[in-house]
């Protein structure tokens, strides 16, 4: 991309351009919302984490080593509420989707700025409703909010908790469709979609799915709290009503919220790859339609959470092709990944070292998902850990791998200063390490049989507990560091410059921090994403 | 197998060992892929590192062929799965036609068994080795599920509908029993034991054990006590003989098969399917009859209608 943007002179820019609490809470500079969203999302994910640790201590022993069973519930409903709908649905989009959304298509902001603060709030406010619901009293239906448990037989605060997801999903199809709109209606000029950042293109699918997906959820959390308060006979059978009726609508949008959340970490990996190998991305439009596939096939695989429920084998059979399609757009863009390193410069930077292991992590989440997607395994497997394994594997492993990636990427540009590499290198590894340690095991015990959510289990099953325990503490560890660090660079850190890594994209090509209108003058794309040279070499 | 440390549940069910051949196959295209993959990466990480500052490499945007190729592999691979696992999922779905039928009743937190003969037993099911079973299973409260590992069977329980699993055991001994599905407070103590015992020491058992009388005959007791008997028994009501399983034709037209859930509806719902020829008369037993008095009076229906034939 031509350079554009020179270095500001005066010094000025989103951080420095004006101090004090109000300038914060009232701000509609997309880069400033997304250093709010960066600050409560990692709020959300100490309490979420803090259930964790909670959960691996207690099954340390066959009998629960720490919690009666009624607050063993509590805290996997928690951690499962808190991760999922405050901490990964929010994760890449309202941090890293607003800070460099408007800077890569070239704009001086998103669509909407003062919707993106409303957001904001939304997603605040929804967050204090459910930090409500942990102190008084809690919550034990898990995050599935499964009828008619929820409804009719579950104490604590549903309606708090369900609340506050109802309030967030608000956020979430606001953010979405500022997003849609800014990427479709704020491009600079010669910036047209085949020259779109990866990134930009994952950020675009997870939008639609967001848009599209989050009203569902909202329907059938007031069907909950109507079913709850008023006793309708929506959902429970002893007023007339369907108990499996929630479940089609719950999945229809949950099924989708898993790729809102492993969507965007992929357009994160997508960049990454490409800026620490010096090499156009393999396959652009594969990798770029291959988002909008999974988006597209997200939708119509929900039954597949629901093999065990009475729903008629036809259904299943559908549901069962369906899941299986959702393979090849992954695994095509697993092999695209993988063949950019083919021939590339590599370096080992922590950025790198993040997204490298991903795509491992990922492959073994994807590949694991075969077995729940295939009818006879998943009978068996079903609500067994090997479930939780494979689904922290897209989630912690993909999900959060690629989140921490990206926020090592970015951070230079976002706060202006670098970070010591070796430890964050360290960092990576120790969680890479400590992640298989925890999760491995967890397709080993399910497959022997273990439930999900069982505060007391069979003796048999110790062993494989404490090795997954033993990995969380390590996991635990990893966390940590990067969180020091990277809170030590912000005020010690050395100046990082416009762009320390050599990346393209027009982020780079501004000051490190941004000044406020992100670009002195509006810059004039006339390339390719990702030239990081001739062509010479061209294979097709 | 390291038997200090298994890989796999016991193979106790005559569906074990399929699902375990499904289970190895998946885990070797696993490791397979994983291998690949890793190799690939680290390979290229090591062999293109970057020797110096600033070094461009030629630039490659991709390959059609190359594309193809890797998203031809994994389609094929994924259909073969699906095909092999879907006809294994339809063969293992369908009971056979001789299992005997065992009533299951879930509810916070307690498993509550029925024999066809009468006997009753809780968080224990006794059954005998190479004789199909079929589990009738329904829910008084929350949605719970029945999970055998040994077997490899799974099914959820949910009120206000009868869902069903069958099996048959392979191997005498004792074996989990766990509620698959999150159901409250004490979930993970909703747990028991399946006793798998040779056919004869299976008839004591039976004969040992307290029960006052069949299924069928409770349910006839039922018959009278709730007074189906006056319009049922006198030409006012359908009548019973033959009844189960038959097409029953409605008054709007349409015809439904008598099955669980059509008994089940007709008596604590009874104007939602009206038989055709009736008129609609019959109260309804909401509230008054428990859901184990509901199976009674089903097997009692089922005692009076031709052999069972399909139940699904």
């Amino acid at each position: 991309m031509t350079a554009t943007a020179t270095e500001n002179s005066t010094g000025v820019n989103y951080l420095n351009v004006q101090y004090g609490i109000r300038s914060w809470l009232l701000t509609t500079d997309h880069k400033r919302i997304a250093l709010l969203y960066l600050a409560s999302i990692t709020f959300f994910f100490l309490i979420g984490g803090i259930s964790a640790v909670l959960i691996r201590i207690h099954l340390i022993e066959p009998q629960g080593a720490l919690l009666q069973p009624a607050t063993y519930n509590k805290m996997f409903s928690m951690h499962g509420i808190v991760m999922i709908f405050f901490f990964l649905i929010p994760s890449i989009p309202a941090t890293m989707g607003n800070f460099l959304i408007p800077m890569m298509v070239g704009a001086r902001d998103l669509a909407f700025p003062r919707i993106n603060l409303l957001s904001w709030y939304i997603y605040v406010v929804a967050g204090l409703f459910t930090v409500y619901a942990l102190i008084a009293g809690g919550v034990d239906t898990g995050w599935t909010f499964y009828t008619p448990l929820s409804t009719t037989y579950a104490n604590g605060q549903v309606m708090a908790a369900a609340l506050g997801v109802f309030i967030a999903g608000f956020s979430s199809i606001l953010t979405g469709l500022n997003f849609i709109v800014t990427i479709h209606k704020m491009r600079a000029p010669g910036l047209t979609w085949s020259r779109l950042p990866l990134f930009v293109w994952a950020m675009y699918a997870t939008s639609v799915i967001q848009v599209l997906g989050t009203p569902v959820v909202a329907v059938a959390i007031v069907l909950v709290g109507l079913e709850r308060m008023f006793q309708v006979g929506v959902f429970d059978p002893a007023l007339g009503g369907d108990p499996i009726l929630f479940q089609h609508l719950f999945w229809f949008y949950s099924h989708p919220a898993v790729y809102i959340m492993i969507l965007p970490s992929m357009g994160v990996v997508s960049e990454l790859v490409t800026c620490f190998s010096k090499k156009r991305i393999f396959g652009y439009h594969f990798i770029a339609y291959s988002s909008l596939a999974i988006a597209a096939i997200s939708f119509l695989v929900w039954g597949h959470h629901m093999y065990v429920s009475g729903q008629s084998v036809y259904a299943s059979l559908v549901f069962s092709a369906l899941s299986f399609a959702v393979a090849i757009p992954s695994a095509i863009k697993v092999f695209n990944w993988t063949a950019t390193l083919y021939k590339g410069s590599v370096s080992y930077d922590s950025p790198m070292i993040y997204a490298l292991g991903f795509i491992g992590l990922f492959t073994m989440g994807g590949l694991t998902g075969m077995f729940l997607a295939s009818l006879a395994t998943d009978i068996h497997l079903h609500d067994t850990y090997f479930v939780i394994a494979h689904f922290h594997y897209i989630m912690v492993g993909g999900a959060l791998m690629g989140y921490l990636g990206g926020l090592h990427f970015w951070w230079p540009k976002i706060t202006g200063r670098l970070y010591p590499d070796a430890w964050a290198r360290f960092a990576a590894l120790v969680i890479f390490i400590g992640f298989n340690l925890t999760f491995f095991p967890q397709f080993v015990v399910g497959y022997l049989g273990m439930p999900r959510r069982y505060a007391v289990y069979p003796e048999e099953f110790q062993v494989l507990n404490i090795m997954s325990s033993a990995g969380a503490s390590i996991l635990g560890v990893g966390y940590v560091i990067p969180l020091i660090y990277l809170i030590w660079s912000m005020r010690y850190g050395p100046a990082a410059g416009p762009n320390p890594w050599g990346a393209t994209g027009l982020e780079w090509q501004t000051p490190s921090p941004p000044p406020t209108e992100n670009f002195e003058q509006l810059p004039v794309v006339t390339e390719d994403a990702y030239e990081y040279g001739s062509k010479e070499a061209h294979v097709v | 197998m390291w038997s200090g440390f298994p890989l796999r549940p016991e193979q106790a069910s005559t569906i074990a060992q399929g699902i375990d051949q499904l289970y190895f196959f998946l885990t070797a295209i696993t490791l397979f892929f994983t291998f690949v993959i890793f190799t690939a990466i680290f390979y290229f990480a090591i062999r293109y590192r970057r020797k110096a500052k600033g070094e461009i490499p030629g630039q490659i945007e991709g390959s059609l062929p190359l594309e193809i190729f890797w998203s031809a592999v994994p389609l094929v691979l994924v259909v073969v799965i699906f095909v092999w696992s879907s006809s294994l999922f339809i063969s293992n779905s369908r009971p056979p036609e001789a299992a005997t039928e065992i009533f299951v009743i879930g509810k916070q937190w307690m498993w509550q068994l029925q024999h066809p003969d009468g006997a009753r037993e809780i968080n224990e099911l006794h059954v005998p080795v190479g004789k199909p079973i079929k589990l009738t299973m329904t829910s008084e409260d929350v949605i719970h599920d029945f999970f055998i590992p040994a077997f490899r069977v799974k099914k959820d329980v949910v009120p206000g509908r009868y869902t069903s699993l069958w099996f048959e055991a392979t191997k005498t001994g004792r074996f989990h029993l766990f509620c698959g599905q999150y159901c409250g407070v004490n979930h993970a103590l909703m747990i028991g034991s399946v006793v798998v015992m040779e056919p004869e020491e299976y008839e004591r058992w039976l004969s040992g054990s307290r029960k006052a009388e069949t299924m069928a005959a409770s349910g006839a007791q039922l018959y009278e006590r709730f007074a189906c008997i006056t319009c049922h028994g006198a030409g006012k009501a359908p009548p019973f003989n033959d009844f189960y399983m038959s097409q029953v034709k409605l008054s709007d037209g349409s015809t439904v098969v008598a099955n669980e859930e059509y008994i089940r509806e007709s008596i604590l719902y009874p104007s939602a399917k009206i038989h055709a020829g009736y008129d609609p008369i019959m109260p309804t037993f909401k509230g008054q009859i428990s859901e184990e008095q509901l199976l009674q009076l089903i097997a009692f229906i089922k005692s009076l209608g031709p052999q069972e034939r399909k139940s699904e």
